[in-house]
C-alpha cells in the first residue's frame, strides 16, 4: 500500500475518535491521498487553495482554538516557502500544528529540481520548538501516529507518498524520540533514515559478505535527535556513516556530526545530496545513481571510514 | 468612566509604557486607542479574570507592533496590574513590543511578522464556526500591512467560507515606517479591493471617534459575509509630538521632557 493511502486510512480512524483533528490542503489534497476524505468530511478536511502561507497561519489559528490541524503539501512548499509562518505563528507561538511535507529529496522524481527539496530539514532544524520525523515505512508511520497525536506542539512529518518496502515487522514497537537499532554490529555505525534505510540494508548484505559487521540504526526523528544512542554506538564502533535523502548540509549528517563533535569525535562519512540542486529528472533508481546515494556508494563510504578509523 | 475618559487614560498608559522606556512604536499604538476601548467596553465577550475562557470573543492584532496600545487597554480592563506597564520591553517583562499570546494575559495570538495575524484570525473564525460557539473574531490590520500578499490569501478564504463572525479593521492612518503608503506602494482604492474580495466594507470617516467606531461594529454584526471596517485614523493621534513627527512616529525616541510634557497635556484634558 502507498504511504499516503495508509496515512489517510489511519488519520480517518483517529478523526472518528478525536473531533479536533482537521486536515488542511493547498490544492494537493488528491496527490497527497486526502481526496476521498475531503468528500467525506468537507468541514474537517479543508482546501485553502494555492496559498501555503495562509494555510500555515489558518492552522495556527485553529490550533489556538483547540484543534489539531495537519497541513499537507509537497516538502518545498511545506517548509522553505512558509518558513517564517512556521517560525513565528506555529513554533514561536507553540501551536499544536502538524506539518506533512511529501516527496522529500529525490522522491519528487519527474517533478524535477523545483520540487526536489534537499533543504527542507535544513530550513526547519534551526527553528526552535519543532519535532522533525521521517518515517521509514508504513508500519513505522502507523505505529508512530498515536504518539504524534499525543505530542502537543509543532511537528514535521517528512513523508514519502508512494509505495515503500516493509522494512519492519508489523509487531515492531517504536518510540518517537528513540532511534531504532535495526542491526547491532561492532565495526562501524551506519545512521540512516527514510527511503535510504532500504538502500543501507542492501549495502549491508555486501558488507556482511566481506566480513564487515556494521551497526545499523534508523534515526527516524532528526530533531530532537537521540544523542544517547548515537554516542553509545559511535563509542562502540569508532566510525560513523550517515545516509540520508537530503543535503548533507543541514540534515541528518549535520545533526549527527553536531552530537559526535561534542561527545565522541570519530571519523564520519556522509551519503546524501552533496550541496547541489537536483536538476536531473527521472525515477529514483536513476537519481540515486546521479547523486551517489546507491548501495554501492554506501559500501564505499563505509570502507573509507574504516580506513580512517584505522 | 465614560469612553472618552477611558481613551484619555489609555493614552496616558501608552505614554507611561513608552515614556518610561524612552523609545517605541507610539504612532500605530495611539491611532487605534478608540477602537480598542470600544471593542473591550462595548463588544467583546471576555473575562479579564479568566483570559482563556472558552467561546470568548477574540482579538488578533495583526499589526503586532501596536502591543503597547493593547497592553494599555488590557491593564485598564483588569487583566494585570498597572505596575506591569512600566516593565514594557525591560528584562523579564510580560509585555514585549509585539503581541505574544504566551506571555501576556488577554492576548489571543502572537503577532509581529506582518500579514500572518490576520490569516490566523481567519483560522480562528473558521474554528469558531466549526465549534458553533457564536464567538466574534476581531482583527486589526495595518494599512501598510495590506501590502503583504498573505492578507489577500486570507481574505479570499474568509470570503469563500462566509465567515461573518470575522470583523476586521484597517488602521488607515496613511503612514508606514518609510513614509506615506500611497508614495511607497499604493493600496487605494482599499474599499474597492475588499469589496471585490467579497467583504462587507464599512468606511468610518473618523476612526478616532468612539461613537462612529461603535456604530460600524454594530452594523458589521448584522452582515452575512466577513466585514472590513476601514478606520480613517491619525497616526500618533492625541499626542502632539507624535502626531507632528509624521511617519517617523512609527517607532521613535521619546525624551523625558517630551514624555512629561505630553502627560501633563493629557492630564489637563481629563
Amino acid at each position: 500500500m502507498e504511504m499516503r493511502e495508509m496515512f489517510a486510512l489511519e488519520i480517518e480512524k483517529a478523526m472518528l475518535k478525536n473531533e479536533n483533528i482537521v486536515i488542511l490542503n493547498a490544492d494537493l489534497a488528491k496527490p497527497n491521498g486526502f481526496g476521498e476524505l475531503s468528500k467525506k468530511y468537507p468541514e474537517r478536511v479543508i482546501n485553502v487553495g494555492i496559498a501555503e502561507q495562509n494555510m500555515a497561519c489558518v492552522a495556527a489559528g485553529m490550533s489556538s482554538y483547540g484543534f489539531i490541524p495537519f497541513i499537507c503539501t509537497f516538502t518545498p512548499f511545506a517548509t522553505r516557502r512558509i518558513c517564517d509562518q512556521i517560525a513565528v505563528s506555529i513554533c514561536y507561538a507553540n501551536q499544536n500544528v502538524k506539518i506533512i511535507g511529501t516527496d522529500p529529496g529525490i522522491s519528487a522524481e519527474y517533478n524535477g529540481g523545483t520540487h526536489m527539496s534537499v533543504e527542507d530539514v535544513g530550513v526547519l532544524r534551526s527553528i526552535p520548538n519543532i519535532v522533525i520525523f521521517e518515517p521509514t515505512d508504513n508500519i513505522q508511520l502507523k505505529n508512530m501516529l498515536p504518539q504524534i497525536l499525543n505530542y502537543e506542539g509543532p511537528l514535521y512529518i517528512r513523508m514519502f507518498r508512494k509505495k515503500t518496502s516493509d522494512i519492519f515487522d508489523s509487531t515492531e514497537k517504536f518510540d518517537l524520540f528513540k532511534s531504532k537499532v535495526i542491526k547491532e554490529g561492532k565495526d562501524i555505525s551506519v545512521f540512516c533514515s527514510g527511503i535510504m534505510v532500504e538502500e543501507t540494508l542492501k549495502a549491508n548484505q555486501v558488507l556482511e559478505e566481506e566480513g564487515i559487521d556494521a551497526e545499523i540504526i534508523n534515526i527516524h526523528t532528526w530533531k530532537p535527535i537521540d544523542k544517547e544512542s548515537i554516542l553509545k554506538s559511535a563509542g562502540k564502533t569508532g566510525g560513523v556513516v550517515t545516509v540520508e535523502n537530503h543535503n548533507i548540509i543541514g540534515g541528518l549528517n549535520s545533526a549527527v556530526a553536531e552530537v559526535l563533535s561534542e561527545g565522541c569525535p570519530v571519523p564520519v562519512r556522509s551519503i546524501g545530496i552533496k550541496d547541489v540542486f537536483c536538476q536531473q529528472v527521472g525515477k529514483m533508481l536513476y537519481l540515486k545513481e546521479v547523486y551517489h546515494t546507491t548501495e554501492k556508494d554506501i559500501v564505499l563510504a563505509v570502507k573509507k571510514c574504516l580506513k580512517l578509523k584505522a | 468612566m465614560d469612553l472618552k475618559s477611558k481613551c484619555l487614560e489609555v493614552r496616558k498608559n501608552i505614554l507611561l509604557e513608552l515614556g518610561t522606556l524612552g523609545v517605541g512604536h507610539i504612532g500605530g499604538s495611539l491611532s487605534i486607542v478608540e477602537l480598542l476601548v470600544v471593542l473591550y467596553n462595548n463588544h467583546m465577550r471576555v473575562d479579564p479574570h479568566n483570559p482563556k475562557l472558552q467561546g470568548r470573543d477574540r482579538l488578533v492584532v495583526s499589526k503586532g507592533h501596536s502591543g503597547p496600545a493593547v497592553y494599555a487597554v488590557l491593564c485598564q480592563m483588569g487583566y494585570f496590574p498597572k505596575a506591569w506597564l512600566e516593565t514594557l520591553n525591560k528584562p523579564g517583562t510580560n509585555l514585549p513590543s509585539h503581541c505574544d499570546m504566551n506571555r501576556t494575559p488577554g492576548v489571543d495570538m502572537t503577532t509581529g511578522s506582518l500579514g500572518q495575524g490576520f490569516s490566523c484570525a481567519v483560522g480562528i473564525a473558521l474554528a469558531s464556526k466549526l465549534k458553533k460557539d457564536g464567538a466574534y473574531i476581531y482583527s486589526i490590520v495595518g494599512d501598510g500591512e495590506s501590502q503583504e500578499g498573505q492578507i489577500w490569501e486570507s481574505a479570499m478564504l474568509a470570503s469563500h467560507h462566509r465567515l461573518n463572525n470575522l470583523i476586521a479593521f484597517t488602521d488607515r492612518n496613511n503612514l508606514q515606517l518609510d513614509g506615506k503608503t500611497e508614495d511607497i506602494c499604493k493600496i487605494e482604492p482599499l474599499d474597492e479591493k475588499w469589496k471585490s474580495f467579497g467583504f462587507n466594507v464599512i468606511t468610518v470617516q473618523n476612526g478616532n471617534s468612539c461613537s462612529e467606531v461603535d456604530e460600524a461594529i454594530r452594523k458589521a454584526k448584522k452582515a452575512t459575509s466577513p466585514t472590513m471596517i476601514i478606520l480613517n485614523t491619525v497616526k500618533g493621534c492625541g499626542v502632539d509630538f507624535a502626531e507632528s513627527a509624521g511617519a517617523s512616529n512609527h517607532s521613535m525616541t521619546i525624551s523625558e521632557g517630551l514624555y512629561k510634557d505630553a502627560l501633563k497635556k493629557l492630564e489637563g484634558k481629563l
